[in-house]
């Protein structure tokens, strides 16, 4: 179901005013885009404090990602790539700077709001899976879709169950899975309510390489197919190459910016 | 609007309620499953039941009281008096259209044969009872019926027991005073029959015209006369105001509303006080709400994290976990009301039979609610503050696992829990001021127990250097998690008391009480001796070497001013110190105080002050009354008034069964006015013949055996104890529900470290030996606690409200530290058991 036709973002769009004219070479990343950017991020930085004064995580970030786009995130650990997906997700605030999540600026949202954003907006892939333990992989994914207040809740998420080839175990929990499979249950359930943006944090980070090739071609198949717009955090430059761009941290700066690899 | 307003309004999951109870739901059976709420049920299952099991059966008892309290006088109105009554009022009875009917009542020992008895003989006039009925059988047991008369001159009606004790059956012949009767009937019930609670002695019925020829009432005896009224409601009014101000001292109305006060007082204190001892669960219960509620919002950071990840609002994971909860409160609730129903069965087969001989009616529905209610307000208060502190856990947590919710402010955390058992113990206890003590004992003990367990953990780093490694990383763990552990160690102790309290201290205090009596206590009184029966009663005693038996005289007072206030019934709030101006005082003379009096204020008088106007008084007396050193007494005696200056206030041990005085006077100040005698004395088992014989030749001296009425005491007091041991089981269970939540609290934790543990090459064993050791400290620290707080206790108790000296049993601290060290070591292991068992890979991957 596009999302454009969904009740919560028809609300959503009167409302909210794009930033219309692109300030260009303020985006460090920006490539020419048929639709206003999907994620639109100004001079972001973070900074927390220390015992020995104030430590800068990220500073300066500018970039904007197009609708459909694919881009990796890479750097070594602790280069900021985590707080950066944080930051984009809605899930912290910055110290400086703006980020336009979907047209809608974070920071004029309280918490509450970017989780309303979250549930209409956005999907998660994590390193640990983070399913729930409690919950069978068919409730694991039908969650995202009832937070949403979709209403057919449970036949969406036996489809995309039988999308990753885990229709079969929908009765199963987390805990009587491997690995693979649940991260393939993350997966379903990332794509559940047709997301705009699916964010995806070191997918592979926990599992064998093969095992970890099946989760890509599973996550770029399904995103080429829905068409949503990907941002894979990752320190591996094998997979960053599967993405249209790659934005490499260094220390909490965004060092180059590199053509679009080749995609799988 | 701003875009935040608009996103909000479009939040679908939060605000369809159909959904949240969906998904509540499914995290209910989902918690369940994993036995996540097993101790959060359980403790609302105890707190609930124990409040129902109380109130249902205090609810049986009040009902049972309505249903009697009409038929409890036997009339409408009853005027009473220890004098014969004014004949104008049964007079002007009559001539306002009044029924009427007297009675007489007192205790006097019946003899047949070689059998005594002390017994309630109550004569009565023609009309009686003017309300309800007397039944009567023809054998003990047999069926009973309506009787339409009462009992014949010369003749008596005995109830069952009096039969019993005296070996006779009907139609024997038995002696009342001069004079022989004989026993028409078996008296089955009677309608004013005093309370059972307090009625002691067997009863003899008898017919009011029979009552000169015993020869028992005497002046001086101790006779309680009454005039029966019964009539329309207007007649008893207009009767009522125009008695009023006629009657004499001594005389007093009863109406139906007045009717066993004292009675229904003292049952009330003793609801007040099964509730309260409810209440003690429910608040050890709400300490088990709170670890358990804790310990689960802690298990649940990581899942609503992932839920706030993927959108879900503040507001909603505050509905859901809100649902969850109340959806476990009613499970639990109502399972609590059915254990509570089955258990206050119980509680009517302890008690019930001293308030009514017949089965008590059986127990409305209303007590129910509250029941369930002080479930709510348990969980709410206790449970909810820690849950809605999920609703602070930041969504990044996915991305960090060190991020959990903002450290609370303890107001946030602890305020609703402690307002919760303020309005819990308001409402149970009536009054704000019993109320406030029960708090301060709770949160004193708390206090205490707090930094006694904070000092214990910090002076475990001295030990950590000469012990082994499963051992010192056992008590680095307790060190480590200091203030958790002092709250371990709390919540411990306090399970281990209740169980202490139970057992151990109980005992003690019974077998101090015991000990204080020496088992040559005089067990007989002998009253009414006349002043020309006193040598001879003398002689008597000395003649069957009954040795110390003094005789004290006794000379009939009321006090009717103190200073130059007049005192009355109407100056005193409390009923006792109301009932104690109203009687008469038993005034006696000494020479010397006796053993068992201490003075505490003021001296004893000297030689030269006897015949002078001085007294000493009781302190419990003067305290009660109003009654300070120096202040100057007048008591009315025989129509004269006799005054005193109060030279001392003296304390008496009154459970030493040996006669003694409220107001004592110097020897020549009452001996001119009419007295009679009284003295107590041991009389060793199997000589009850020599009662016989006194009793024949001396027919107006009462004997009162207070063996029996000992006897009698002792088993209300056990009936009563067994009751409160019966409530307080719940407080047990609640204990061990705290003990059990205490050890699970950290058990997350722990399985994780035993994981890490062996991760690193440490053999199981040595893991466990480790746990052993921290279980078991913890656990020997809580005992001691425990102990120590059980003593103080117990204590307090003996020396402030039963009033003797406690020697504390060291099996205590052997019991308490023992049962710490082996029960707390033995269940943490268990506990950990299963973490043990798994491999420790999947123990830290599911973490």
């Amino acid at each position: 179901m596009p999302l454009d036709q969904a009740g919560p973002s028809a609300t959503l769009t009167p409302v909210i005013s794009v930033p219309s004219a692109l300030d260009l070479d303020n985006c460090s990343a920006a490539l020419p885009a048929p639709h206003p950017p999907i994620i639109q991020v100004e001079q972001l930085g973070k900074q927390v404090s220390s015992p020995e004064g104030p430590l800068v995580i990220l500073a300066d970030i500018g970039f904007a990602i197009a609708r459909g786009e694919c881009v990796a995130v890479i750097g070594a650990s602790g280069s900021g790539k985590s707080t950066l997906l944080g930051l984009l997700a809605g899930l912290d605030t910055p110290s400086t700077g703006r980020v336009w999540l979907a047209g809608v600026d974070l920071n004029s949202l309280d918490e509450d709001g970017r989780a309303l954003l979250r549930a209409q907006r956005v999907g998660f892939v994590f390193q640990s899976f983070q399913l729930l333990n409690g919950l069978t992989a068919l409730e694991n994914v039908m969650l995202p879709l009832e937070l949403a207040g979709q209403s057919d809740a449970r036949r969406q998420a036996l489809e995309l169950l039988e999308r990753v080839g885990l229709k079969a175990r929908a009765r199963h929990y987390p805990t009587q899975l491997s690995g693979g499979e649940q991260q393939r249950v993350a997966i379903a359930r990332a794509f559940a309510g047709n997301p705009d943006v699916l964010f995806a944090d070191e997918p592979t980070g926990n599992l064998d390489h093969k095992t970890g090739q099946r989760i890509i071609d599973l996550l770029f198949a399904l995103n080429r197919e829905q068409g949503t717009t990907l941002v894979l955090v990752t320190h591996d430059p094998e997979l960053a190459a599967y993405c249209d761009r790659v934005l490499e941290l260094d220390e909490g700066r965004l060092r180059a910016r590199s053509a679009a690899g080749a995609r799988a | 609007m701003n875009p935040a307003a608009a996103i909000r309004r479009t939040d679908p999951a939060a605000r369809d309620w159909r959904r949240v109870l969906r998904m509540s739901l499914r995290a209910l059976r989902r918690d369940i499953q994993a036995g996540e709420l097993r101790v959060l049920a359980l403790a609302l299952l105890i707190a609930v039941a124990s409040v129902a099991a109380v109130g249902l059966f205090t609810d049986r008892i009040q009902l049972a009281m309505e249903r009697k309290a009409s038929e409890l006088l036997g009339a409408d109105l009853v005027i009473a008096a220890p004098n014969p009554l004014q004949p104008v009022l049964s007079d002007a009875a009559r001539q306002q259209g009044l029924q009427t009917a007297e009675t007489l009542s007192f205790r006097s020992v019946v003899l047949a044969g070689e059998e005594t008895q002390l017994a309630e003989v109550k004569a009565v006039g023609p009309g009686y009872p003017l309300r309800g009925g007397l039944r009567i059988s023809a054998a003990p047991f047999a069926p009973d019926r309506l009787a339409d008369a009462i009992p014949e001159p010369g003749t008596v009606w005995l109830d069952e027991r009096l039969l019993q004790v005296l070996r006779i059956e009907v139609g024997a012949a038995v002696e009342v005073g001069a004079r022989q009767l004989r026993v028409a009937a078996v008296l089955a019930d009677e309608p004013d029959r005093g309370g059972d609670l307090f009625s002691i002695a067997p009863r003899l019925l008898m017919n009011l015209a029979d009552i000169p020829s015993t020869a028992l009432v005497q002046p001086g005896s101790r006779v309680d006369y009454r005039l029966l009224l019964a009539g329309t409601p207007a007649a008893l009014d207009t009767f009522r105001s125009w008695a009023m101000p006629r009657l004499a001292t001594g005389e007093r109305v009863q109406g139906v509303r007045e009717a066993r006060a004292e009675l229904r007082v003292a049952l009330e204190r003793a609801q007040r006080f099964l509730h309260l001892a409810a209440l003690v669960s429910v608040i050890l219960a709400g300490v088990g709400v709170a670890i358990a509620a804790r310990r689960f919002a802690g298990r649940h950071w990581d899942s609503v994290a992932i839920l706030r990840c993927m959108g879900a609002t503040e507001a909603l994971i505050v509905r859901l976990f809100t649902l969850e909860l109340l959806l476990l409160a009613t499970l639990a609730g109502v399972a609590g009301l059915l254990l509570g129903y089955v258990a206050q069965h119980g509680l009517s087969a302890l008690l019930g039979t001293l308030v009514s001989s017949t089965q008590l009616p059986p127990p409305s529905w209303q007590p129910l609610l509250p029941a369930l209610a002080t479930g709510f307000i348990t969980l709410l208060g206790f449970g909810l503050p820690p849950l809605l502190r999920l609703r602070e856990v930041p969504p990044l947590r996915v991305l960090r696992r060190d991020l959990g919710p903002v450290n609370p402010r303890l107001l946030a955390l602890y305020g609703p829990a402690v307002l919760a058992t303020v309005a819990l113990l308001v409402w149970q206890a009536g009054e704000w001021r019993l109320a406030l003590y029960v708090c301060a004992g709770v949160a004193g003990t708390v206090l205490v127990l707090t930094v006694a367990a904070w000092g214990l953990v910090k002076s475990l780093s001295l030990l950590r250097g000469r012990v082994g490694v499963a051992w010192r990383f056992g008590l680095a763990n307790i060190a480590r998690r200091g203030p958790g552990s002092a709250v371990q160690v709390v919540a411990l102790g306090l399970g281990l008391m209740a169980l202490l309290l139970l057992t151990v201290v109980r005992t003690d205090l019974l077998t101090s009480w015991r000990d204080k009596l020496p088992a040559d206590a005089p067990n007989h009184f002998l009253i009414n001796i006349q002043p020309d029966e006193r040598a001879g009663v003398q002689a008597f005693l000395h003649g069957h070497g009954l040795e110390g038996a003094e005789l004290f005289p006794m000379v009939r007072g009321r006090l009717t001013m103190i200073n130059a206030r007049t005192v009355g019934p109407d100056d005193y709030e409390n009923p006792r110190a109301k009932r104690l101006i109203e009687r008469e005082f038993n005034l006696s003379w000494a020479e010397r105080p006796q053993e068992d009096n201490r003075i505490l204020a003021g001296r004893w008088w000297t030689v030269a002050e006897h015949g002078q106007g001085v007294a000493s008084v009781e302190e419990g007396l003067a305290k009660e009354l109003g009654i300070a050193l120096g202040d100057t007494l007048h008591f009315q005696v025989a129509g004269q008034t006799v005054s005193a200056r109060v030279l001392s206030l003296r304390k008496v041990e009154w459970d030493s069964f040996r006669a003694n005085f409220f107001v004592l006077f110097p020897p020549g100040v009452l001996e001119n006015y009419p007295a009679t005698w009284i003295t107590s004395f041991h009389l060793p088992a199997g000589q009850k013949a020599l009662l016989a014989e006194l009793v024949r030749q001396y027919p107006a001296v009462t004997v009162l055996d207070v063996e029996a009425l000992m006897g009698k005491v002792r088993e209300i007091m056990d009936r009563v104890i067994a009751a409160v041991e019966y409530v307080f089981l719940f407080t047990l269970a609640a204990g061990l529900v705290v003990l059990y939540a205490a050890i699970q609290a950290t058990q997350d934790e722990r399985c994780f470290e035993s994981a890490v543990l062996r991760t690193l090459g440490a053999r199981r064993a040595v893991v466990r030996q480790s746990l052993l050791a921290e279980f078991a400290t913890l656990g020997l620290l809580a005992g001691l606690l425990a102990a120590a707080a059980a003593t103080l206790t117990g204590y307090g108790l003996a020396v402030q409200v039963f009033d003797f000296p406690y020697h504390g049993s060291p099996w205590i601290w052997l019991l308490g530290g023992g049962a710490g060290l082996l029960g707390v070591g033995l269940a943490g292991l268990l506990g950990v058991r299963p973490a043990l068992a798994q491999s420790p890979w999947r123990a830290l991957r599911e973490r």
